[in-house]
C-alpha cells in the first residue's frame, strides 16, 4: 500500500505508462473475444478500434488477444470485416 | 519523412496511451486518443486535459496511462494551462534551451469544452497559441453521472433533464461549438469521427502541422450515458456521420469543406433507436419529436453544403 509520503509532491507521476500495472482484464463479465485466424485478413481494424490496446500486432500481422487488459466490450467483433462473410473475431462466454 | 497514415505502418509506432486505464468497457475516448497520438507519431507531444472521464480514468492515484508529458489542472482551464506551457516553450526555444519541435494538444470532454472551459478555450484560440485543442464530445457530463451539457442533443434523457411527464428529455438545442470555433477565425477547425479514422487522422495531422491555434471536435460515443450496447461505439459514430447528425467537415483559413459526404443520407431514426436515452421519443404520440430532430438536422446539413459552396466561390474570386 502506497501512503501519502511515498507520492511525489504536486501529484506528479514520474513513471510513464504505469497504468499498465493495472490488469483491467478482470473486468470482463460475460464474454471474451476469440480470434479465428483462418478468417483474418489482417486489416488491423481491431487493433485500431480496441479501446484497451488488447490486440497484438507484429510486423503488420495480427496476433493474439491480450486478455490481461481486454474488458470484453466486443467492438472488435462488431467491426471485424472477416473473410467472405465469416468473422475472424467472435464473442464467446467468459471462462474464469 | 512523415509516417504514412495506413494501419500497417502505424501499427509499428508506439501507442502513447497505454492499456490499464480505467475508462469503461467500450468507451470510445481511448480509441480517439490513440488515433490522435498516432497521427502525431512523428513529433514529441505535450498534452493537457480538463477534468472529465478521460482525466480521472487515465491518472488514478500513482498510475498514468500517458506516455507523454500530460497535465491536468482543473475543469475550466485546460486551454489556459496548455497555452502557458506553450508560451514557456517558445521562450525557452528563443533562448536556445530547447531545439526540438514539440506539439501541444489539449484533449478535453464536452463539459470542459462547451461549458466550463469555454472561456479559457476561447481566450487561447483568440491569442493564437500554437496548439491543437481537441474536444472528445460524448454529449453530457458522463464522469459525474450523465448530467446534461451544452453538447447534449435535444430530447436526450439525462439525470438533470430526465424524460418524463414534465419534460421530454433536454428541451434545448445542442450548442454548435464547431461553428463557434470557426467564428474565431483561427487557421483550422474541423469535426471528425473515429468511424472515419483516415479522415480523423488526416485532420489531426493537418492541424498539428498548421502554425497557430486549431480546434477539432471529435464524436465520442458513451455506452453508459447513451444507454447503448458496449460494442457499438464505432457503429454509432458511423451512423452519426451517415445520418448527417455529425457532419465531417473542416474550415481551413475560412474555407469550409465537407470532407465526407454520405452516399445516401440515412434517416435519423436509425441513429436514435440504438440509444436508450432516446427511448421515450419512440412512444406513441411523440412522432413529431423525431420529425423535429430530423428537420433540425436537414436544415444544418443544407446550410453546411451552402456554406461550402459560398466559401469555395469566395476562394476563386480571390
Amino acid at each position: 500500500m502506497i501512503g501519502w509520503k511515498d507520492i511525489p509532491p504536486g501529484m506528479v507521476i514520474l513513471e510513464a505508462g504505469s497504468a499498465m500495472k493495472i490488469k483491467t482484464g478482470s473486468w470482463r463479465a460475460a464474454y471474451r473475444p476469440k480470434w479465428i485466424e483462418e478468417n483474418c485478413i489482417h486489416c488491423l481494424l481491431c487493433w485500431l478500434y480496441c479501446p484497451d490496446n488488447s490486440v497484438k500486432v507484429k510486423d503488420g500481422k495480427r496476433g493474439e488477444f491480450d486478455y490481461d487488459y481486454c474488458k470484453g466490450c466486443g467492438i472488435c467483433a462488431v467491426e471485424c470485416p472477416g473473410k467472405k462473410g465469416n468473422k475472424a473475431i467472435v464473442m464467446e462466454e467468459e471462462v474464469k | 519523412m512523415a509516417t504514412p497514415l495506413n494501419l500497417k505502418e502505424l501499427s509499428k509506432q508506439e501507442i502513447r496511451f497505454t492499456a490499464g486505464h480505467r475508462l469503461c468497457a467500450g468507451c470510445a475516448a481511448p480509441t480517439v486518443v490513440k488515433m490522435i497520438l498516432l497521427a502525431a507519431c512523428d513529433y514529441p507531444v505535450v498534452a493537457a486535459s480538463s477534468t472529465g472521464c478521460l482525466e480521472v480514468s487515465s491518472c488514478i492515484s500513482t498510475y498514468t496511462a500517458w506516455k507523454i508529458p500530460w497535465i491536468h489542472n482543473a475543469f475550466e482551464n485546460a486551454a489556459a494551462t496548455l497555452s502557458g506551457v506553450e508560451t514557456m516553450y517558445r521562450a525557452l526555444k528563443k533562448q536556445g534551451k530547447i531545439d526540438r519541435d514539440i506539439k501541444f494538444i489539449a484533449i478535453c470532454g464536452d463539459g470542459g469544452t462547451y461549458d466550463i472551459g469555454f472561456q479559457s478555450l476561447s481566450g487561447a484560440m483568440e491569442r493564437g497559441h500554437d496548439m491543437l485543442y481537441v474536444c472528445y464530445d460524448n454529449g453530457a457530463y458522463m464522469n459525474t453521472g450523465i448530467q446534461r451539457s451544452g453538447a447534449t442533443p435535444t430530447f436526450a434523457d439525462t439525470t438533470t433533464c430526465p424524460a418524463g411527464a414534465v419534460i421530454p428529455g433536454k428541451p434545448q438545442q445542442r450548442k454548435d461549438l464547431t461553428r463557434i470555433m470557426a467564428a474565431h477565425g483561427i487557421p483550422y477547425v474541423a469535426q471528425a469521427s473515429p468511424s472515419h479514422w483516415p479522415d480523423l487522422m488526416k485532420k489531426v495531422r493537418k492541424a498539428i502541422e498548421t502554425p497557430g491555434a486549431k480546434f477539432i471536435n471529435i464524436f465520442t460515443p458513451c455506452n453508459r450515458g447513451w444507454r447503448s450496447r458496449t460494442d457499438d461505439a464505432i457503429l454509432l459514430s458511423r451512423l452519426a456521420v451517415e445520418t448527417c447528425f455529425w457532419p465531417l467537415y473542416e474550415v481551413e483559413n475560412g474555407v469550409t469543406r465537407v470532407t465526407v459526404k454520405p452516399k445516401e443520407k440515412k434517416p435519423i431514426v436509425e441513429f436514435l433507436k440504438a440509444q436508450g436515452r432516446f427511448k421515450h421519443i419512440f412512444e406513441p404520440g411523440r412522432e413529431q419529436m423525431i420529425e423535429a430532430i430530423q428537420q433540425a438536422i436537414d436544415k444544418n446539413w443544407e446550410r453546411l453544403l451552402k456554406e461550402e459552396e459560398i466559401s469555395a466561390s469566395g476562394e476563386k474570386a480571390e
